[in-house]
């Protein structure tokens, strides 16, 4: 059936609502079975030997003490995942970053790993295994890795992206550009240009629930695979080639999900779990430590970026250009072509020009992390615009809303927009109380603007209906911020009951077609369009079996508030029937009532926010401490408000982490210094205000409730917003995060 | 790995002293506990000394305090009496990790785990405070400073066990208070701290004093010319400034990941000033 994804500007019953969501009370009693929760009768306890040197040539390993070992049932390295990937260069990486081959390219690198009936005999049997490594000189810094005179990490590659075809291997695995106009000339319009050069350091995404999962490989070569994820169907898909099953073999069931902000997207210890079932006969559950979290999975870009803006005397940018340099960990990645891409997406710019460096370091496989590299680049750039306004004399907010691109803007990445929120938010936050109360002393405000793209994808949702009228919604998104409760309510709204009729489950990979994972913001946005479309899908059905029981043509039936209803005079002694009724005589009219979906979900609405923040300095120790922190952003329709400002709020508590405090910090070694929740400081409750939200709703065209994403952006403006707010409240402007107290007084200590 | 829990202060050190391989003592574990969990040890004797009678109490005497080897620190935190002779001491102890930890951890084990960043020990040493050995050879009352000697290293000789800790009563007019810089509210440990001690005279003067600074050395170290330079003064701001340098030259720190040596010297001298102003109100200055 077709469906028209487009706006229809409705009022809605359901949407907008604020029920308890489905999942809550597991959740809040410990009920909940999250990725270590699973567990198989006769399951063995898989552990991890991880490389200690950055980067090492791996010359020989020898596993035959720890197989002799009484209790261990399987021992495998590289040797046990051949290569399979076809000339797959994307996932060859991902191959050999489960279990390095080769090498050994950053401190905390997979070389082996063991099964064991207990804990303590497998990491006894850890310490058994031999390693010979060859130890090389290793680079962890971005700017160090793009010297000629840095150690190499991979020989084969060659920068893609130049204009000469380059003779010499190198670090950086691709330059990428965009931007229009001319900027040369554009500079040379300016009255006033502001050039910077800022850092911001590496952060993990910093989920409580450590990646765990547990692998069982019947000797018929099928498997299941309990796990946590944000994208079950991806990780089968990924699983399956790595390890040469077909996908329809091995059923993955994704558990609850203790955070993923985009680390989760990304297999590390699946495929080795599901290589130990297969070669111990036996399932195989694999809980990373806190340790190994940080040494070996999902690591946000550390960057180097120069900002240049210039802009004439009334205060109309003329002329920007950026170039960001991203590290990828030791693989190659697209992360600063995402950063070049976002930079200047809120402005109205005729001539922009922005310019990715991907850079390959020592360090873990850089992993998506909210709206990844895109708050590193508005760091800059709105640090940058910040700058520019004070020097032109103008104030940082009328400035934005000056330059703000509109329905209409050609973006700085290249798509023109259509109706979008960045000037609605600035407006907003212009206007909001937050801006006009005073400040103390040692105290600084600071705000800024944030862009996210957003994404739709493929989804695939059924929607069933029992005999007792209750529906039971099966969707293939995992549920990663209340996706169950708001997709519930929009199967409520479509089908006109209530919201307590309805149950959603995240559906096994067995159960639905294929659902691209919980990213980009797509949860809500695309699972909603899907399930909009099953519940048309079975109010069809809902209808022609009405009109059977009638019999009428079905054209003459409508649906509208739960009920079928014969349209017209000739029927007017009909009473509507019940969505209740129907599916109670469901059994006589045609057998069970259901309603599947299968769409791409097109045009997910970009999305906005500005976020303003106060903060206040000790001069003598550099301790800052965010006195009040407000988040405005575009939501288009927020479907359960409370999530939303859920999303918003934790965007903008990682935000503050990232800012102040959270970073990697390795030793001359090569090796990560604070891989814990000790020294790699995310923000604790009492670290932070309540923040504030204002939802603003400016209809995505492209969705019949209007519905955008709205996961990411918030992550986006904080580390800007805070950065200004730093550096108004110590008089010097603060270029590299995170501004840890160090830091800060170094800055005071260098201006006095 | 042997789990023992004896009942008299002797016989946990006799099972320590006839230890062979490595031996551990579980006060609240909240040390212990996480290092075994990481694989940092596996001790083959564990002996746990919560039963001990005596162990568990705070006991005020003619002298002043003697708090148990197993006390918790929260246990300090409710005590009126204490609190109110030596708010910096029992302020230091419920900084230590989060409440949860502070539920199960001691100072004595917070002394004895000898990380120069231990957040009660330098209150303690400020304080005067005496730890009662007891051992193979009998039992003996040392200064809590003499029992760390460097990360991880304490003087304690093979089957001795710190069986309590002692405070003295207070005179007059004194107040004492300790003050650590983390980036962060609470969870975390300290970069820098400070523990002051003073007593004044009828005057408002400083007539005694004692400074401990943690973090910026391989031990929590006492300060004695910081003493000399508040001794005597009503601590105006020339004073605070000279303390401030003075604190800031006795530090002996290294760059880390929790901070650098400039930072560490800095803020040495600035929490010092903050925590000799606070112990100065609290002895009743002005």
């Amino acid at each position: 059936m077709n469906f028209d994804p487009r706006y229809s500007g409705r009022s809605f019953t359901s949407v907008g609502t604020r029920p308890i969501r489905p999942d809550g009370v597991d959740k809040v009693t410990g009920r909940a079975r999250y990725g270590a929760d699973f567990n198989m009768a006769g399951q063995l306890v898989g552990r991890v030997l991880r490389s200690p040197h950055a980067h090492a040539k791996i010359r020989k390993i020898d596993t035959s003490k720890a197989e002799k070992l009484a209790g261990v049932k399987a021992v495998i390295t590289a040797a046990d995942l051949p290569d399979l990937t076809d000339g797959d260069a994307a996932m060859y990486d991902i191959l050999d970053n489960c279990m390095a081959r080769t090498k050994a390219l950053y401190d905390g690198h997979a070389v082996a790993a063991v099964a064991a009936v207990d804990a303590r005999t497998a990491r006894q049997a850890l310490k058994l295994i031999e390693v010979d490594y060859e130890v090389l000189p290793h680079v962890v810094d971005v700017d160090e890795a793009m010297k000629h005179t840095a150690p190499l990490l991979n020989d084969a590659i060659f920068t893609e992206g130049l204009e000469e075809k380059p003779v010499k291997p190198s670090n950086v695995t691709k330059r990428t550009q965009y931007g229009h106009g001319d900027i040369h000339e554009g500079f040379g319009q300016a009255d006033f240009v502001v050039e910077r050069s800022f850092k911001t350091e590496q952060t993990h995404q910093g989920y409580i629930e450590p990646h765990a999962c547990v692998a069982s490989v019947s000797s018929d070569g099928t498997a299941d695979l309990w796990v946590c994820t944000q994208g079950h169907f991806v990780y089968r898909q990924h699983c399956a080639q790595l390890l040469g099953m077909e996908a329809s073999k091995l059923r993955v069931t994704s558990s609850e999900i203790g955070g993923g902000f985009g680390g989760k997207t990304h297999v590390w210890a699946e495929p080795v779990a599901l290589a130990l079932s297969r070669k111990a006969g036996r399932p195989v559950k694999l809980v990373m430590t806190r340790d190994e979290v940080f040494r070996a999975s999902g690591p946000t870009s550390a960057t180097s970026i120069d900002v240049r803006i210039g802009a004439r005397k009334d205060g109309t940018i003329t002329a920007a250009e950026a170039t960001l340099r991203y590290s990828c960990g030791p693989y190659a990645g697209m992360w600063a072509e995402i950063g070049a891409m976002t930079a200047f997406a809120c402005y109205k710019l005729d001539n922009v020009r922005t310019v990715g460096y991907e850079v390959l370091v020592n360090r873990p496989k850089t992993a998506a992390y909210r709206a990844p590299s895109a708050p590193m680049a508005a760091f800059a750039v709105e640090s940058a615009v910040d700058e520019l306004a004070k020097e032109i004399g103008m104030d940082p907010v009328e400035f934005r809303i000056r330059n703000a691109a509109q329905e209409g803007t050609r973006s700085s990445y290249g798509p023109v927009y259509g109706p979008i929120g960045i000037g609605p938010t600035l407006e907003a936050a212009k206007n909001h109380p937050h801006m006009k109360a005073p400040l103390g002393k040692n105290q600084g405000r600071g705000m800024a603007c944030g862009f996210w793209f957003n994404f739709g994808g493929q989804t695939c949702t059924d929607l069933n209906i029992g005999m007792d009228g209750s529906v039971s919604l099966a969707v293939g998104t995992v549920d990663v911020g209340g996706s169950r409760a708001s997709l519930s309510l929009v199967a409520a709204e479509e089908l006109g009951i209530d919201y307590g009729q309805v149950k959603a489950v995240v559906a096994d990979t067995s159960s639905l077609g294929y659902n691209d994972m919980t990213d980009g913001s797509r949860g809500t946005f695309s699972s909603s369009m899907a399930t909009i479309s099953a519940a048309r899908n079975a109010i069809k059905t809902l209808r022609d079996r009405a009109a059977q029981t009638w019999d009428i043509p079905i054209d003459d039936v409508v649906w509208e508030k739960g009920h079928a209803i014969a349209k017209g005079e000739k029927y007017g002694n009909l009473a509507a029937l019940s969505l209740k009724e129907i599916a109670a005589a469901s059994g006589k009219t045609g057998g069970p009532i259901a309603g599947h979906s299968e769409l791409v979900a097109d045009g997910a609405g970009v999305s906005f926010a500005t976020h303003i923040c106060d903060i206040e300095v000790d001069p003598e120790t550099g301790s800052t401490r965010v006195l009040r922190y407000t988040v405005v952003q575009d939501a288009g329709k927020a479907v359960h408000p409370t999530y939303v400002e859920g999303q918003y709020q934790g965007g903008a508590a990682q935000g503050i982490g990232w800012a102040l405090n959270e970073e990697y910090i390795y030793g001359k070694d090569g090796r990560l210094q604070n891989p814990g929740f000790l020294d790699y400081r995310i923000p604790v409750c009492s670290d932070l205000p309540m923040i504030d939200t204002q939802i603003l709703e400016i209809p995505n065209p492209n969705h019949p409730y209007g519905v955008r994403g709205v996961g990411e952006t918030s992550i986006v403006p904080p580390l800007a917003a805070i950065a200004n707010a730093v550096s108004n409240a110590v008089g010097v402007r603060m270029t590299h995060i995170p501004m840890s107290p160090p830091r800060i007084l170094a800055a005071i200590e260098a201006e006095r | 790995m042997r789990y023992i829990r004896p009942l008299s202060i002797e016989d946990a050190a006799g099972l320590l002293a006839g230890s062979t391989g490595t031996a551990a003592i579980l006060a609240g574990g909240s040390d212990l506990l996480v290092r075994m969990k990481g694989g940092f040890i596996e001790p083959d004797l564990i002996v746990d000394i919560k039963a001990i009678e005596g162990l568990g109490e705070i006991r005020e005497t003619a002298e002043g305090f003697s708090i148990g080897a197993a006390v918790p620190c929260a246990v300090l935190g409710e005590s009126k009496v204490l609190k109110k002779a030596w708010p910096g001491v029992v302020e230091a102890a419920n900084l230590i990790g989060s409440k949860q930890v502070q539920g199960r951890c001691t100072i004595v084990g917070n002394l004895c785990n000898a990380s120069p960043a231990a957040d009660s020990v330098p209150a303690l040493v400020a304080a005067g405070a005496k730890a009662v050995v007891v051992g193979p050879g009998g039992k003996r009352t040392i200064a809590v400073e003499a029992v760390p000697t460097g990360p991880g290293k304490t003087s304690l000789a093979k089957g001795e066990i710190v069986e309590a800790i002692l405070l003295d009563k207070r005179p007059p007019r004194s107040g004492d208070a300790y003050l650590r810089f983390i980036p962060r509210t609470e969870m975390d440990i300290a970069v820098v701290s400070a523990g002051v001690n003073l007593t004044l005279d009828e005057q408002g003067r400083v007539k005694s004093a004692r400074l401990a600074l943690g973090a910026v050395a391989p031990t929590v170290i006492l300060v004695e010319a910081a003493a000399e330079v508040l001794i005597g003064s009503r601590l105006d701001e020339a004073t605070l400034e000279r303390l401030a340098k003075v604190c800031s030259g006795a530090c002996r720190p290294i760059d880390d990941k929790r901070g650098t040596v400039e930072f560490r010297r800095k803020v040495a001298g600035v929490l010092a000033k903050r925590a000799a102003t606070t112990a100065y109100k609290r002895a009743g200055g002005k």
